[in-house]
């Protein structure tokens, strides 16, 4: 009995009216863990009951703690009928479990109802005391601390990178059980709701037994996902990356951030001359290298198979081995050669090398070969006959388990898609795969599985045993801008065709045309102007189709999509004169009578890489004066869009000397690093030429209407607005200043489309529906100016026939103007030679900004002028306005302060706890603390200096009476400010005051205007966290723990 | 092809200043577009049409989501359902100060915590004109009604007058409950600033006693010369106005001043006493204005008017003709004797004080509340 977990309820709040006749509620509450329920005494006649209960205590083992969540009911008392239930509350206490984490739970939380909302809140106080030590950890998956950040959490440093972690748990839907029939829709959706934080809670604890086996004690990049496959049931997968992480002692006098191992030393040697002793320099089978920590199992079997439910019996061995490590470039020396072979075997020791993270430690990431995807087509009702899944999936047949379970079928379904994965890799000489991600589509019957990421060469350093001491012993310098840039592959050898020139920073590496991934922008790496988001959209439509016809007719269309998808991408990139795209993510969407594509990317040009050509028009019959004169003005058209372009994103690239390329005119057979196939035809990837055949890539032949459509899809792409950046990674190239002030937001919409619409008309509307969502979020945000769009991340599908649905989260971001202005200056008049200082000055930057440094930076950093130069001179100007409305605003809020406690009185706890949050946040005005929520993993101007655990929420939401909730609209407008709400309310409770990381996985949304009835599943999912101002950082440093009571009052009042 | 479902949400709730108003003054959302795009938001912004009917449904369902919140604002302080950012308090203000200073206020957004001071005080805000058409009417269904003809009177559209009536009746409503100060008890409950408080106090208390106002002899008089006078009221008249710990509220006159006020009646039937306070304010008033002959000839009356309001305002259906009585039996004499206010003042206070030096008079106490009202009352509302 490992651990006891005591709930107190203090109190309610703004409860709502339950009995008609006197205006007031008799309110009681059950406290649920597991089996075991207690009750509060009934509060009678208030709106505001003072329940002050005893401490509920349940003693219960450590794996119920991980899986179930403490579930809080608050009912009406009704002496001759059943009670009613208000709402419910449930608490996630997993991050109670982590000695690191969160210490008690403590707030007000917003008692939730699927019908009806939030009504009102309730003051619980939760803890757990656990009765163990460190070997207890060890038995239990406790303790294990998850990130849903995508890289190294900043307040952490990684000792080792241990690899991919995956587990996926399968239940049936409720809302398709038997007993839907007869029970009510609300009572199947809190059995939905409950369900899935169960299934949340085993599959984290799941995850957390194969972190503990491989030795790992955390998983960053955590991904969990929902697919409800309807009849067949529903499926919570969970993709990672375990990690040995270690706290940096948090405050300056230390100042060790991973960053102060400087990425301009290179990382590979460190690794061979550690390691060299112990390993066999040849490719062959590989050793067990680490036998000593994992003596339990053989290496050749993956983590992953250990006790989890998806054991499988797949070859490990590659399908295409072109391009495989074995073969070194001619130009990347012996020395090289031995790296590669030895970072490869830490790596083959993995099933799949695959990395969930975008952002990595300095020196981690050594090559980037390109993005790799594959793609899978499923039926959901032959879910078990597996050989039937899809007459092209031969290789499930492989496969002996033919009456397992669900999962089993589920867990080969990605099995098989990572094999493919890897394959890719392998044949773009790469070892491991980085930025990794999976989704699925479904309708009805028939499910897209996806994957993709990009492949690349890892440094060693992180993946041995202990930290390596940071002695320089390097021999070669490669600069850290631009060594991830050149070719992994054999150049003699390469999988696709791809134009080779010689790095534009060091001279020395060979370096493709165009460079496609997955991950974020590396911090180190030498950027040309600013950056911008690309993208691709595409509507095909379909035959309506059933069972596998149906599957067979959207097998056939994807390499199609896929195919287009990435001409346009490539055709934007050019127009900005871009030459990278970084943040890929390519979402397929099935629908019945359509299927959607959207890739968005953030592009930029890296200096390391040529710059790009111009776009060609080219019409095959010049017979005609008007036509020829059409396609001038075209070109006229597409030149001046690239100038403007290239002026607005600053991008003037250093003249280059001819010699090293041929021509201004880039050579035929540019094509892509994009490499995908579908899981149906991996072997037939050569088949789908990439190219346009012979002709060259940049001239656009506009015969074909396909072309014409093309352009005019280039055309049409409206510009930022000025003020505006957009991008949907983490952070935007040449913008650094930025300031505090931070807006997350979700935008949703949905678009109804008439019938019989021809491929070019869903296209145009499909892209306008993208493109006017994007002016509007401009023109809500324009108060942010100059602002950037971060992490803009696009979410379509297609709820129903004829609707198409389109959600974005991301976070607009203010920045100084002077500052990126002299910036931008700054680089423009940079020269190649400095490329490599400026690398180092934007370390320093970078070092400043999250380290803990709080002596100025003696190079006088943009971040600290920012902070202290712009405000005194505004503020001056208006200073008795100011005063004056601060009062006005004071006394206004004192008024509600007093109304307030007073209507607290009857208990002194929430009174003691208001009034420190008074006395805290005097500035705030409010009694309810700010939680501030972004999707980066960072707060601009601040630092984070705890993590408190994973915030992974799940909510149903019904109406009956969708008119007079203000249609659709009013319905996910609410919904969705009460999901916010309930965050940011859960994150209080835990003592934090932001959301890093947040992501809003799903929102699917039904609805039936007829019955005057709507449904919206939301699923959001973030690392709760506390920061502090880096001014106020300054201020504090001398007592840190002050600094962490101030930051975390919300929870730790009492 | 149409946009089924359009919205926005941000963790920090945003407020375009601009649409508030309008949407407070009572447009429909297109019409709310038609005059966003006049104002020329869309050149400075870059934005379609398409785009700012989007912003302004968006902003609209916002605004609706709020109400509800401003309906009982003391609930805003800890609401969790709108997220008041603190770091940007200090900037909005900072920016909102400048855009005054500028003038060019409508690019200015407000968020939440601006929002509480100024949106709770815009949402309760009124038009002076509507007010004076709804003054001293039961705030009941019927007269809701009737706002179709106030609107088309006042040209303020319907929905802002149902705004504006349904914020006099919650407030109403509230307070009639409430034990303590009229006006305190409004700022309290709904967070308001002090004058408009006073505003509330004044209209809640005319709702109450269903003061007649809509007369045409009043239609000179303004909002603010009652709720002046309703201030006096509230002040002098009321039981709270005596007694603060009175378990009273002061929305109701004190019935035992009314009683007493009765006595007064001795100054009138009285001949003696009649004559005697006569003679005391003539030759107090004589040689000090030009008019005196005509306050000479008229004291009689005009005392006899004074004197008789006072006596019948323990009857509630008489305090309803309280101002027009004012007007019929003071101010209307006065006027057509074209008596300055300097005069009328002058003429006041010596009516007032000499009734004090009567022998037979002892009713100083409730002459000097009664005539302290009534002389401010009257000097108020002595104006074209």
């Amino acid at each position: 009995m490992p651990g006891r977990l005591k709930a107190k309820i203090v109190a309610g709040r703004h409860l709502p009216v339950m009995d008609r006749a006197s205006d007031l509620t008799d309110a009681f509450v059950e406290v649920k863990f597991g089996n075991t329920t207690f009750k509060t005494d009934v509060y009678p006649k208030s709106l505001n009951p003072q329940w002050n209960s005893e401490w509920f205590k349940f003693e219960v083992d450590d794996e119920d703690l991980q899986d179930e969540p403490l579930q809080i009911t608050v009912l009406d008392h009704d002496t001759y009928s059943a009670n009613d239930a208000i709402g419910k509350v449930y608490i996630d206490i997993d991050p109670l479990l982590c000695s690191e984490a969160a210490t008690v739970i403590s707030g007000w939380l917003p008692i939730y109802d699927t019908i009806h909302g939030i009504r009102g809140e309730i003051n619980v106080l939760v803890k757990v005391d656990l009765f163990n030590d460190l070997n207890r950890f060890r038995q239990s998956s406790c303790g294990v601390k998850f990130f849903c950040t995508t890289s190294i959490p900043r307040c952490y440093r990684a000792i080792m990178v241990h690899g991919f972690v995956e587990e996926l748990v399968v239940n049936e839907d409720p809302e398709y059980q038997w007993i839907d029939r007869i029970r009510t829709p609300r009572a199947s959706n809190e059995a939905r709701q409950r369900l899935i934080f169960l299934m949340s809670g085993e599959l984290q604890r799941k995850i957390g037994l194969k972190v503990l086996e491989m030795g790992g004690n955390a998983v960053v990049g955590y991904l969990q996902c929902f697919d409800l496959e309807g009849e067949s049931g529903l499926v919570v997968r969970a993709i990672g990356t375990a990690c040995t992480l270690e706290k940096i002692s948090t405050f300056p006098a230390t100042a060790t951030h991973p960053n102060n191992s400087s990425p301009s030393k290179d990382m590979k040697e460190p690794g061979f001359g550690e390691e060299a002793p112990g390993v066999p320099l040849s490719s062959g089978p590989p050793t067990p290298l680490r036998a000593q920590t994992f003596s339990s199992f053989s290496p050749s079997k993956s983590y992953s198979r250990q006790s989890s439910s998806s054991d499988t019996e797949l070859s490990l061995t590659p399908k295409t081995g072109m391009g495989s490590g074995g073969s070194a470039g001619k130009e990347a020396g012996p020395l090289k050669a031995l790296l590669k072979q030895q970072t490869q075997s830490a790596l083959e020791q993995r099933e799949y090398p695959f990395f969930t993270l975008t952002i990595f430690p300095p020196g981690f990431l050594l090559h980037v070969g390109g993005v790799v995807s594959a793609r899978s087509v499923k039926l959901l009702d032959r879910i078990h006959n597996p050989a039937l899944g899809n007459t092209r999936s031969y290789k499930l047949l492989d496969w002996n388990s033919f009456t397992a379970d669900e999962p089993e079928t589920r867990d080969a379904w990605w099995e098989e898609i990572r094999q493919e994965i890897k394959s890719h890799a392998k044949a773009l000489g790469c070892h491991a795969v980085v930025g990794y991600s999976e989704s699925t589509s479904i309708c009805e019957e028939v499910c897209i599985l996806s994957a993709s990421g990009t492949a690349a060469i890892l440094s060693s350093r992180f993946m041995q045993d202990g930290p390596l001491d940071t002695e320089h012993r390097f021999e070669e310098v490669v600069s850290p801008g631009c060594g991830f840039c050149h070719i992994p592959y054999d150049e003699l050898n390469i999988p696709f065709p791809a134009q080779l020139t010689y790095c534009y920073c060091c001279r020395r590496y060979k370096v493709p045309d165009v460079l496609f991934t997955t991950i974020d922008l590396p911090t180190e790496a030498n950027v040309t102007g600013k950056g911008c988001l690309i993208q691709a959209r595409l509507c095909r439509t379909k035959k309506k189709a059933q069972g596998e016809g149906n599957a067979m007719a959207i097998s056939n269309l994807l390499p199609f999509l896929e195919y287009e998808l990435h001409t346009q991408l490539m055709n934007k990139l050019k127009l900005r004169g871009m030459n990278a795209l970084f943040g890929l993510r390519i979402q397929i969407s099935v629908g019945e009578t359509m299927l959607l594509g959207l890739a968005s990317a953030t592009g930029v040009y890296l200096t390391a890489l040529p710059s790009p050509g111009g776009i060609q028009i080219a019409g095959k019959t010049p017979s005609d004066i008007t036509y020829e004169q059409h396609i001038s003005n075209m070109q006229k058209k597409i030149n001046d869009t690239i100038t403007k372009n290239k002026e607005q994103y600053e991008i003037n690239p250093p003249e280059v000397v001819e010699e090293i390329i041929g021509s201004p005119i880039p050579e035929p057979r540019q094509r892509s690093r994009l490499f995908r196939s579908h899981s149906e035809s991996s072997d037939e990837v050569s088949e789908i030429d990439l190219s346009h055949g012979k002709k060259d890539a940049f001239v656009l032949e506009i015969d074909d209407t396909d072309a014409v459509e093309d352009i005019h899809a280039l055309l049409t792409d409206s510009p930022t607005p000025a003020g505006f950046y957009s991008c949907n990674t983490e952070i935007m190239p040449g913008i650094q200043n930025w300031t505090s002030a931070i807006q997350m937001f979700t935008s949703v919409r949905v678009f109804r489309l008439n019938a019989n619409l021809t491929n070019q008309g869903l296209n145009k509307i499909f892209s306008d529906l993208c493109e006017n969502l994007l002016k509007s979020l401009y023109f809500k945000l324009r108060s942010m100016v100059p602002c950037c769009l971060c992490h803009l991340n696009f979410t379509v599908a297609i709820p129903e026939d004829e609707l198409i649905q389109v959600a974005v989260t991301a976070v607009a971001m203010s920045f100084d103007k002077e500052q990126t202005l002299e910036n931008g200056k700054r680089s423009g008049e940079k020269t190649l030679i400095k490329a490599i200082t400026e690398n180092d000055e934007q370390l320093q930057f970078n070092l400043e900004l999250n380290a803990e440094s709080s002596s100025p930076n003696p190079l006088g950093s943009p971040k600290g002028l920012s902070e202290v130069g712009s405000h005194p001179s505004a503020r001056d100007r208006c200073s008795s306005w100011i005063e004056q409305l601060k009062l006005k605003a004071h006394t206004i809020r004192r008024g509600s302060v007093k109304t307030t406690s007073s209507m607290e009185k009857a208990s002194p706890l929430p009174e003691g706890r208001s009034r420190s949050l008074r006395s805290n946040r005097s500035y705030s005005g409010s009694s309810v603390a700010v939680v501030k929520m972004t999707p980066l993993s960072f707060i601009p101007g601040a630092k984070i200096i705890k993590y408190l655990g994973i915030i992974n929420m799940f909510f149903i939401r019904e109406t009956s009476s969708l008119r007079e909730e203000g249609g659709v609209s009013g319905f996910l407008h609410t919904f969705i400010a009460e999901v916010f709400a309930m965050v940011r309310a859960h994150v209080a409770a835990l003592g934090g005051n932001a959301v890093v990381s947040y992501s809003m996985k799903e929102c699917v949304f039904m609805e039936n205007p007829n019955k005057n009835q709507a449904q919206c599943l939301i699923n959001v999912s973030g690392d709760a966290v506390i920061f502090v101002r880096e001014s106020e950082l300054e201020l504090t440093s001398v007592q840190p723990q002050s600094a962490t009571t101030q930051t975390s009052n919300g929870g730790e009042g009492t | 092809m149409s946009v089924e479902l359009d919205v926005f949400v941000g963790n920090t709730t945003i407020m375009d200043k601009e649409v508030y108003q309008l949407w407070l003054n009572g447009y429909t959302v297109n019409d709310a577009v038609k005059v966003r795009i006049e104002g020329g938001v869309m050149e400075e912004c870059e934005a379609s049409a398409e785009v700012l009917l989007s912003d302004t449904m968006d902003q609209y369902r916002t605004f609706q989501m709020c109400e509800r919140l401003l309906h009982h604002p003391a609930k805003l302080a800890n609401q969790l359902l709108f997220q008041i950012p603190p770091d940007r308090q200090a900037m909005l203000i900072e920016r909102y100060a400048l855009a005054c200073q500028f003038n060019s206020l409508d690019l200015v957004i407000i968020q939440f915590q601006t929002f509480i001071c100024i949106s709770l005080f815009r949402y309760y805000a009124f038009d002076d004109s509507f007010v004076r058409e709804v003054l001293g009417k039961k705030l009941s269904k019927g007269t809701k009604k009737d706002l179709d003809d106030v609107s088309i009177k006042t040209g303020i559209t319907l929905k802002s007058c149902r705004r504006q009536f349904d914020n006099f009746k919650r407030v109403f409503k509230v307070v009639e409950e409430l034990k303590g100060p009229l006006v305190e008890n409004i700022r309290q409950h709904f967070l308001l600033p002090d004058q408009l408080a006073r505003d509330y106090a004044a209209i809640v208390f005319f709702a109450n006693h269903r003061f007649e106002t809509g007369k045409k002899k009043l239609q000179y008089l303004t909002f603010q010369d009652f709720a002046f006078c309703a201030g006096q009221l509230i002040n002098n008249w009321t039981v709270g106005a005596v007694d603060n710990m009175m378990e009273d509220m002061d929305v109701d006159l004190d019935k035992e001043f009314l009683q007493d006020l009765k006595d007064l009646k001795i100054l009138i039937t009285d001949k003696d006493l009649l004559d005697q306070h006569k003679n005391l304010v003539c030759t107090a008033l004589r040689g000090k204005t030009n008019v005196f002959n005509e306050m000479e000839a008229n004291f009689k009356n005009l005392s006899r008017g004074l004197v008789n309001i006072a006596a019948k305002l323990i009857n509630a259906k008489d305090v309803r003709d309280f101002f027009i009585d004012l007007v019929e039996k003071f101010i209307e004499p006065c006027r057509s004797d074209k008596l300055t206010s300097i005069d009328v003042n002058l003429y006041l206070t010596h009516y007032t004080n000499s009734a004090h030096i009567l022998d037979t008079f002892k009713h100083h106490a409730v002459w000097t509340r009664y005539m302290g009202v009534i002389k401010s009352c009257i000097l108020r509302m002595y104006h074209d």
